[in-house]
């Protein structure tokens, strides 16, 4: 297993960035665990100071410490994305499993449901949901949300492999010796599913975040809750660009893109390598 | 000679392979001689992995890299037209290719573009090497399509609109139609149930008659090759080990493995155990050094371990590669098959 | 052709049925909210003003009536629908008293206009050359390519559109970065108003473009190299088949079927980024009218636009869905 990682970072140069980028955000917000201030509250430190030794981010026009802001951010916007990459692993597992392998009406009616929640947009539904909930719309609700519409695509690609697995031998002699449904996925068919399972959480992290982030700068979440997101929308509600406080959307955006970009290696090239025909075709073969 | 279409001298073609860190050449057809005539069927016979594959992809000129001719020639003579595949310009192999060399591929299953219906894949594959257009071509391939037994209107077909034995007749119809001289049909059989197979087959042999061309037949079946092949090629480890006209390779084998290969065959009404051979193909990579057979071999010496033993004749036709060939003899008694012409 | 249309047949009661779910969830949303939109309306109204009780209890009434909260629940599912056929979804607050609807259909066609524009160019550039990235593995040029795709790919939408916007607005100023067409110009079917449409539209579409293209572009990519890898295409080199009808008819044909079921997938996920395209440049679209609604605590058009987008989506997918049989012949057999 250790090996396996070690050649990937020397060999997979996608990776390797990937890892670095990640590493160096999620140490960055592992940080905001030690921050020295409390990072809701404003008007702590002189406003609008660019970047210095005493204030590394500089600080906004809030009188915030843009370091820790950005610390608190990033680690509130990463774990709201890992919470919902979480749930809807865990929806698109339970659904895509069971779709393939029990098939018949339970799998019709899953992939309608499947194909109604494809069908609509999220964010038009998601604004509606800031519309009728307003300030109760905290950052678990909004992950709650969030999860169940982020399962769809992942439920098909796993049910297509629950419907390979279903015909195959091994499932087969497992029905034949008496073994129950749930046990048969859970522990026969799970472990050729983690490949998908894997790949796919790290993409539905990028495109939960990236969805907060959208409905943030538009002041659709909950602005007092530091993440990505809302130090944008505070940016701008500041005109932070006209003004000349230019560390203030230059650094939130620069972290941002390095975590997605960094994330998205890390998901290509982990696909890539689980992939054994890529894996070949890098060879020449 | 002009009786000869082809002529492999000394052919070797590796996979040379350098990746994370690791170096490796596998040695999938190491040093091959031999030449196949005008008109006539001639097998090839060998276990998996023993390289087989990878010498037809040579001849077909289908090999990439990473795997490379590192050394010999293949040189084809046809009409007017000669062209060693070794160090052939593409524009030549072009030339040369379904005009006067086909293939016809294992697993009629896949090789038909699904989206594509069956006329526009036989004018992608044979417009051009034809020659012809419009009503000419047309009435070529109408015509074609007679004489392999099937009906006009699956031109409009789909493949998947066709039955495993339709779709294995229009492959070998697509590899013929350009009436080239040199076919080489790879596992053409395997995965058809009987009934099929004897289809296929004969339409081949009526083919290669009507046209005069040869065909190159792999296969691992023995039986088919009893059937059908005027000579057969032995391939183990990469290396041709005998080869010779059909039924003298069947009734007085020349090499220990041939003789396995032969004694495998069923015999209606014998309840004696097949013999088998003890151990596997050796890994092309890492062969074993001297005669390739020789840990298997029940007749190895001293000498099978250092030794390579060349092609020696040993009757008319007859080419074999052991230091034992005289010591060969046939396992069980072969019975003749039924079909096989005396 | 029979079976043809018994395909269309199903898909268009599928549809249906997703319109159907669709809006009653949007329904749902809006009308199980702890806050009344009757409360809300009116905190709008009387926030900075000095009204006369009774003139609230009046305005109140007056919205109760229109919004018809007092009624139960199903009751007013009952109505919605009732009133949603015939297109009727109530006046809008923001631009009271408008119908809701007229200023939607209004909006429609310059968001479907962008979006359609942004998408065929994605989907048509993105693919072209992902797919020749994926056939020759070894072209510089298509590689480059690839890395860009890759650094662009994962950046959100806001972010490149602001980027443009900062570049062409201010550092090169060539491109207008506002309003759907100049103000100075009346619409109507005359080539000064489509060619400033066109201009208009020019960055918004470039932000779509820029980020969506990258997805495509790899995926097709890897889709064509495993496609390269089928027996067919072997053969069809093998038997020195012309190189431009291998790779459209053989691979690219092929490998467009799953893309193509791709596509269908993720249009629920590009109306998220037209919203943040549209505030950006405000554009006067389906995006800038929900948030400008949403801003104005307008329920009767947040609810308009939500039922619009989920019809529009439902549909497209549909048509998608539609040209699915006219490029793979097996599925008609279905």
């Amino acid at each position: 297993m250790f090996s396996v990682f070690r050649d990937l970072i020397r060999y997979n140069i996608e990776f390797a960035i990937g890892l670095v980028l990640v590493s160096i955000i999620v140490i960055f917000a592992l940080l905001s665990f030690v921050s020295p201030v409390d990072t809701t509250l404003i008007y702590l430190v002189p406003p609008d100071m660019p970047p210095s030794w005493q204030y590394w981010f500089g600080t906004n026009s809030r009188g915030q410490d843009l370091f820790w802001q950005m610390s608190t951010a990033m680690r509130n916007s990463l774990t709201f994305g890992i919470i919902v990459a979480v749930l809807s692993r865990i929806i698109s597992l339970t659904v895509g499993l069971l779709s393939g392998y029990v098939g018949g009406w339970l799998d019709r009616v899953l992939m309608f449901i499947n194909d109604i929640f494809v069908a609509v947009p999220i964010f038009p539904v998601l604004v509606l949901f800031y519309f009728v909930l307003r300030n109760n719309l905290d950052s678990l609700t909004l992950a709650l949300i969030m999860a169940c519409f982020g399962w769809p695509f992942d439920a098909r690609l796993i049910r297509s492999v629950a419907l390979g697995l279903k015909h195959r031998e091994f499932t087969r002699h497992a029905v034949f010796a008496g073994m129950s449904t749930p046990k048969i996925l859970l522990q026969e068919h799970l472990p050729y599913v983690m490949p998908i399972v894997f790949s796919t959480f790290m993409a539905n992290m990028l495109w939960s975040i990236g969805l907060e982030v959208t409905l943030a700068v538009l002041g659709f979440t909950n602005i007092n809750n530091p993440t990505i997101g809302t130090t944008l929308y505070w940016a701008n509600n500041h005109s932070a660009m006209v003004v000349g406080v230019w560390w203030w959307i230059v650094i939130p955006v620069v972290l941002l893109v390095a975590a997605f970009i960094g994330l998205f290696l890390l998901a290509v090239s982990m696909n890539e390598y689980i992939d054994p025909r890529s894996r070949l075709r890098r060879m020449g073969a | 000679m002009s009786e000869d279409l082809l002529k492999v001298d000394g052919l070797k073609a590796y996979y040379q392979m350098d990746y994370f860190g690791v170096t490796r050449e596998v040695r999938a057809v190491d040093d091959i001689t031999m030449t196949i005539r005008k008109n006539e069927i001639y097998g090839i016979a060998g276990e998996s992995s023993s390289g087989k594959t990878s010498f037809i992809k040579v001849l077909a000129a289908a090999i990439r890299p990473p795997m490379r001719i590192v050394a010999g020639s293949v040189k084809y003579e046809f009409k007017g037209l000669s062209v060693d595949v070794a160090d052939a310009t593409p524009a030549q192999i072009e030339a040369i290719r379904w005009r006067h060399l086909s293939y016809i591929m294992q697993g009629s299953m896949s090789v038909l573009n699904p989206l594509r219906r069956i006329g526009k894949t036989f004018e992608d594959f044979a417009k051009k090497p034809l020659g012809l257009t419009g009503e000419a071509y047309r009435a070529r391939v109408l015509n074609h399509l007679e004489r392999l037994k099937l009906p006009a209107d699956v031109l409009n077909a789909y493949p998947h609109e066709l039955s495993g034995g339709m779709r294995q007749r229009v492959t070998i119809g697509l590899a013929t139609v350009c009436h080239p001289e040199f076919i080489i049909a790879d596992e053409p059989t395997t995965a058809l149930d009987v009934v099929v197979q004897k289809e296929v087959l004969g339409l081949i042999r009526e083919i290669q008659q009507d046209m005069g061309s040869s065909v190159v037949f792999v296969t691992h079946d023995m039986s088919v090759h009893a059937n059908m092949t005027d000579r057969v090629g032995i391939i183990y480890a990469g290396r041709l080990v005998e080869e010779g006209p059909t039924r003298q390779m069947f009734f007085a084998p020349r090499h220990p493995y041939t003789a396995h290969l032969v004694a495998s065959l069923p015999r209606i009404g014998d309840t004696t155990q097949r013999p088998a051979l003890d151990g596997r193909p050796p890994s092309l990579a890492n062969p074993p050094s001297g005669c390739r057979f020789h840990p298997r071999c029940p007749l190895a010496i001293d000498k099978c371990k250092t030794d390579v033993p060349p092609l020696v004749t040993v009757a008319n036709d007859h080419r074999t590669a052991c230091w034992r060939w005289q010591d060969v003899k046939p396992l069980v008694a072969p019975q003749v098959p039924h079909g096989v012409m005396a | 052709m029979q079976g043809y249309l018994w395909f269309v047949g199903k898909r268009a009661l599928q549809l249906l049925a997703v319109i159907f779910f669709g809006v009653s969830a949007t329904f749902l949303v809006t009308h199980l909210s702890p806050i009344s939109p009757v409360e809300s309306a009116l905190g709008r109204m009387t926030a900075r003003s000095n009204s006369a009780p009774e003139a609230v209890q009046a305005m109140r009434e007056a919205l109760t009536a229109m919004y018809g909260v007092d009624e139960p629940i199903l009751t007013q599912y009952a109505n919605f629908w009732g009133r949603l056929v015939q297109g009727d979804l109530g006046p809008s607050m923001i631009a009271f008293p408008t119908p809701a609807m007229t200023l939607v259909m209004r909006a429609l066609p310059w968001t479907v206009g962008l979006l359609t524009t942004s998408i065929i160019i994605n989907f048509l550039i993105g693919n072209l050359l992902g797919a020749l990235a994926g056939y020759n593995q070894n072209s510089r040029v298509l590689k480059g390519f690839g890395v860009i795709a890759m650094g662009l790919q994962p950046i959100p939408q806001y972010i490149v559109a602001f980027i443009l916007l900062i570049i062409f607005g201010f550092v090169w100023p060539v491109l207008p970065i506002s309003g759907g067409f100049a103000m100075n110009v009346t619409m109507g079917w005359t080539w000064q108003f489509v060619g400033s449409v066109i201009v208009h539209s020019i960055l918004p579409a470039a932000s779509l473009v820029l980020v969506g293209f990258g997805g495509w572009f790899l995926g097709m990519r890897a889709l064509v190299s495993n496609v390269v890898t089928e027996d067919y295409v072997t053969y069809a080199e093998l038997a020195g088949v012309d190189r431009s009808t291998i790779v459209g008819g053989y691979v690219i044909r092929n490998a467009l079927v799953p893309q193509l079921t791709a596509l269908a997938m993720t249009l629920g996920g590009v109306f998220s980024g037209t919203v943040i395209v549209e505030q950006v440049f405000n554009y006067p679209g389906l995006g800038s009218l929900l948030i400008d609604a949403v801003g104005g605590g307008d329920f009767s058009l947040v609810l308009a636009v939500g039922t619009v987008s989920v019809t529009a989506v439902a549909v497209a997918i549909f048509i998608i869905d539609l040209l699915h049989p006219l490029l793979d012949p097996r599925v008609r057999a279905e």
